[in-house]
């Protein structure tokens, strides 16, 4: 690998060798429900507390990505792995019975992406033979955790998204498959002064579209490149501020944007407000949708940004801003 | 520059709250909920011939119950989507917000879960009941003085 521009890397020889999904109920009844290896009935998961289903999910994730690649837990040489719980422990307790290296991250709904690209790093430069990444988060989790409690009567603005159920895991290897990736831009922190932690679409959408921009100048590449370029979870309402702030710098990304927050749901069907967020988000729509549809060879080259509001919730009270990120990934078709 | 197409992106595409139509909805279910109210006293009051302060209580922790059911069979917080302040401001949300906070605790234990958090939100409304009640109680024994 090496390093381009200012934020990017290019990598010489990574695949995604094998990638899973395991989604809730509501998930699976969405739009993209049949692109999931797996998926659960009911939102505890037959686990008897969210922080456990959600760390179910997660398992599943890594056991199902490694036995879809005719692989077992000894063949991994690192997981990299993250969550939006607290101290990452619903990661971290998955890690308890895995003999093998971890490496935690945390990029808030970023961590898909920002797993996949540590694991890619970690492979291009010899760090073994295959390296698992993997990231989940839970609506019931995430709300506790976050927000308010799920039973709570208050009523939420149209602005709130809801995050998602479900994991994901890709397992990246020097040995060649149907996906390589070849670029990723590692995103800056950026602060548009928003102060809302139930409008986050709109906070994290100038880090995306600063991203993006950053990923065409590193790499000397422009928009029409792209079959697709996804955007992490900026729902309904950050979906058009990304398009607004590009377009200022004469980039027109409409016609082949999609945002994984308002693909996941239908809005007309099911009560999600302004769309889907969370880290499972990106990663079901990445892992499941587009992974399936390269595969298919109906994409040859997508983006995917990943996008993160970093916010604590005690920094919110104490009227900080919300810090955003948005890390990009490459994914071309490969060789197979 | 930057921050400035920034601000002017966020600023175009500013999310409108439809503050009347949430006004409306609360201001019907709020006072659906007083209707109730008033129902459930006149019945303690003329059926059950308890003397006033007695049927307020009954009629409050009758309120309170109900919407402590209905918070541990997941409708409240639907009810609560679509009125907003009507089923919030009432007795009914003071008893929502403890329920759901206790429900939400639960996998922590009793002691450190359920009992630690059970006010979490609501503890706010004590503490706001206390404080005035302090106030005017003041002021109302200082305007007896005079």
């Amino acid at each position: 690998m090496k390093k381009i521009g200012k934020n990017s890397i290019i990598f010489d020889d990574v695949y995604l060798f094998s990638a899973a999904t395991v989604s809730g109920p509501t998930e699976k009844n969405g739009p993209l429900g049949g692109f999931f290896d797996s998926s659960y009935e009911k939102l505890d998961c037959g686990e008897s507390s969210w922080e456990k289903a959600e760390a179910r999910l997660m398992n599943d994730a890594i056991r199902l990505a490694l036995f879809k690649a005719g692989l077992s837990e000894e063949d991994l040489s690192l997981i990299v792995a993250g969550d939006l719980n607290n101290q990452l422990g619903v990661s971290n307790s998955v890690m308890k019975d895995k003999k093998v290296p971890f490496l935690g991250v945390y990029g808030a709904c970023s961590t898909s992406v920002l797993s996949l690209i540590n694991g890619s790093v970690y492979i291009d430069n010899g760090f073994g033979n295959y390296i698992a990444c993997a990231t989940s988060s839970h609506n019931a989790t995430s709300e506790r955790q976050f927000r308010y409690p799920t039973e709570y009567g208050g009523q939420k603005p149209s602005s709130l998204t809801s995050t998602a159920t479900g994991a994901g895991c890709g397992i990246v290897s020097k040995n060649k498959s149907s996906i390589k990736i070849t670029a990723a831009t590692l995103g800056e922190v950026y602060d548009a002064e928003c102060y809302d932690s139930l409008d986050m679409g709109r906070t994290m959408a100038p880090a995306a579209a600063f991203t993006l921009k950053q990923h065409l100048k590193d790499l000397n590449v422009s928009i029409d490149d792209y079959d697709l370029i996804i955007t992490g979870d900026l729902s309904t309402y950050g979906k058009k501020v990304f398009d607004d702030i590009l377009l200022e710098y004469d980039i027109d990304v409409r016609n082949r944007h999609h945002d994984a927050g308002c693909m996941l749901y239908n809005p007309n069907r099911q009560t999600v407000l302004a769309g889907g967020s969370g880290c499972a988000c990106c990663a079901l729509v990445m892992y499941g949708f587009i992974v399936e549809e390269m595969i298919k060879k109906n994409l040859n080259k997508v983006l995917i940004i990943a996008t993160g509001a970093l916010h604590n919730p005690i920094m919110i009270a104490q009227k900080e801003s919300i810090p955003a990120i948005a890390h990009a990934i490459c994914l071309e078709r490969g060789a197979v | 520059m930057e921050k400035r197409i920034v601000k002017n992106a966020l600023d175009k595409n500013k999310i409108k709250r439809p503050v009347l139509k949430n006004s409306i909805k609360a201001f019907v279910v709020g006072g659906l909920i007083a209707i109730i109210a008033q129902g459930l006293l006149d019945l303690y009051m003329r059926v059950f011939e308890l003397d006033k302060s007695t049927s307020t209580s009954m009629m409050s922790i009758t309120l309170v119950f109900i919407a402590s059911i209905l918070t541990g069979i997941g409708v409240y917080d639907k009810i609560g989507q679509l009125s907003g302040a009507g089923t919030i401001i009432p007795i009914t949300g003071f008893s929502n917000s403890m329920t759901s906070a206790a429900l939400e605790s639960k996998s922590e234990g009793v002691i450190l879960g359920i009992m630690t958090n059970m006010f979490k939100l609501a503890g706010a409304v004590i503490v706001a009941g206390v404080v005035s009640s302090f106030v005017f109680g003041t002021l109302i024994y200082l305007v007896g003085l005079l």
